[in-house]
């Protein structure tokens, strides 16, 4: 079952065109993992997968159902209201600068929309939550504000609030790029452990050894195409001059 | 006149002063906030209007708006406006505090970063739904400040009622100052003042520290 098709995606800022004719689809309890170049378009991609950009052409399906298509005279249509709704509760994303609510606790931030926005039972909700606070070590926190927590306690608590959503696919765009090397391998435990579940996701990354570890799938993009898109193992030995050329610069960098 | 008599007189005086700026306060913020939402509207019309109604009221002297709001039925359509004095009091303060609490609440909405609206979007959260639990929560932090200025200014500001000649505070006083040919009645305006801003000031610092649980 595929959770997500994006096919022929095009997206432009002004004169700028940033996505240029990608197609990319993640399955069930499949890993994507997305690399490349600063500027390549990864974030922009993500962010039209999430509806946070509109794009200028192609379609986007979740479980099946199109969010957007475009129509015989090129418009680009999105699914609206309920549908919208429905369809935008497949999916979370955890921000590399974590974007946590400041004014609400630990526990109000991975609970409030649960409750308020999906109207689920409050109980349960916490029941939930608690856990997964149990699960990212920072049960000891629920009452704490973001502003108490370090980067990386920040990070695993909007992972928290992403999947008390229950999502289908959960988004991570580059999320230990704003943290400390070791701050980094807290998070990338956590998505480590995410993954043993076959939780859905798709990751852009800077962390070239972690994409290789934990991914199914890499697709390693450029100027906003995908150049390929492979196993991590066919990857890191690719023939492709492009990707050795990026792979080799991590590689010296090291 | 005995000082007690003259204390009696200048107390109904306060009432009054207090009274306008509860009521402006009370109507001029919300109304603020509905002027912000105009100033950043999306609709050039409705935006550019907003513009205009703002920096006339910030351009011109609040004492003229007063005095522009009281004689304007009559003017306009003959009204009797002598039961018109206080309403006209309380929409000249209110459209002209309205006019400053938009702009604050402006550059507060404004400085808001994106990435709050996105992680809301993100979670589900309508558009109400994240002005309401989201932004203006974090907004009325950061303009609290800004906020303190302007209702300091406003305690002030009531004395220019003077103008409709409404029997306020400064008014009160001034009368009986001329009167009396007595400097006492201003001592005790000036302390009032004083006390009456001193309040408000602590009021507003006790919001602030409420408020600074989180950054
Ligand atoms: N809102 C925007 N307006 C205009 N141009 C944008 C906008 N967002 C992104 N771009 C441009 O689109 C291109 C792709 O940006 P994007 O953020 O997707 O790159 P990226 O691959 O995520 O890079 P990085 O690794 O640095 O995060 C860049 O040239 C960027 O300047
Ligand atoms: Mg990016």
């Amino acid at each position: 079952m595929k959770i997500l098709e994006m096919n022929h995606i095009h997206k432009s800022f002004g004169d700028l065109e940033v996505i240029k004719d990608i197609s990319l689809s993640v399955a069930e309890g499949e890993i994507l993992s997305i690399i490349g170049p600063s500027g390549s378009g990864k974030s922009t991609i993500l962010r039209c997968a999430t509806m946070l950009e509109t794009i200028n052409g192609g379609e986007i399906l979740y479980m099946g159902e199109k969010a957007a298509y475009t129509d015989n005279n090129g418009n680009v249509i999105y699914a609206k209201g309920d549908k919208a709704k429905k369809i935008n509760s497949n999916f979370g994303l955890v921000f590399q600068n974590f974007n946590l609510f400041p004014h609400y606790s630990v526990m109000k931030n991975i609970t409030d929309a649960p409750i308020h926005v999906q109207k689920r039972d409050k109980t349960e909700v916490f029941n939930q939550a608690r856990e997964l606070l149990e699960k990212m070590g920072l049960l000891d926190k629920a009452d704490y504000y973001p502003c108490q927590l370090s980067g990386g306690q920040q990070q695993r608590v909007s992972i928290a609030r992403a999947l008390c959503m229950n999502p289908k696919i959960l988004f991570f765009d580059e999320p230990t790029s704003a943290l400390d090397p070791e701050l980094t391998l807290e998070i990338l435990k956590v998505i480590r452990d995410l993954a043993k579940e076959h939780m859905t996701m798709v990751i852009v990354t800077h962390e070239m050894n972690f994409a290789k570890e934990v991914s199914n799938r890499i697709i390693f993009m450029e100027k906003g195409v995908i150049v390929e898109e492979t196993t991590p193992d066919k990857m890191f030995n690719s023939d492709n001059e492009r990707t050795k050329a990026f792979l080799g610069k991590y590689h010296n960098m090291g | 006149m005995s000082f007690s008599t003259m204390l009696m007189q200048l107390s109904s005086g306060m009432v009054k002063t207090t009274g306008i700026f509860f009521w402006t306060i009370i109507l001029s913020l919300p109304l603020g906030l509905f002027v912000s939402f105009g100033r950043m509207s999306k609709n050039p019309a409705l935006k550019n209007i907003v513009k205009v109604y703002i920096s006339v009221m910030r351009g011109t002297p609040l004492m003229l708006q007063l005095m522009m709001v009281y004689y304007f039925p009559y003017l306009l359509f003959g009204m009797n406006i002598r039961t018109f004095r206080f309403p006209a009091i309380i929409i000249g303060f209110t459209i002209n505090y309205a006019a400053y609490f938009a702009e604050i609440f402006r550059s507060g909405i404004e400085s808001m970063p994106v990435g709050q609206y996105e992680a809301a979007k993100l979670l589900g959260y309508s558009k109400s739904q994240t002005f309401m639990k989201i932004i203006l929560p974090q907004v009325i932090k950061r303009i609290l400040p800004s906020i303190t200025n302007e209702v300091i200014t406003l305690v002030k500001d009531t004395s220019l009622a003077f103008s409709l000649s409404y029997m306020e505070m400064f008014t009160v006083a001034k009368q009986i100052v001329a009167k009396d040919a007595t400097f006492t009645p201003f001592i005790v305006a000036a302390i009032f003042y004083y006390v009456f801003n001193f309040i408000v000031a602590s009021v507003m610092e006790h919001f602030e520290k409420k408020l600074s649980y989180y950054r």
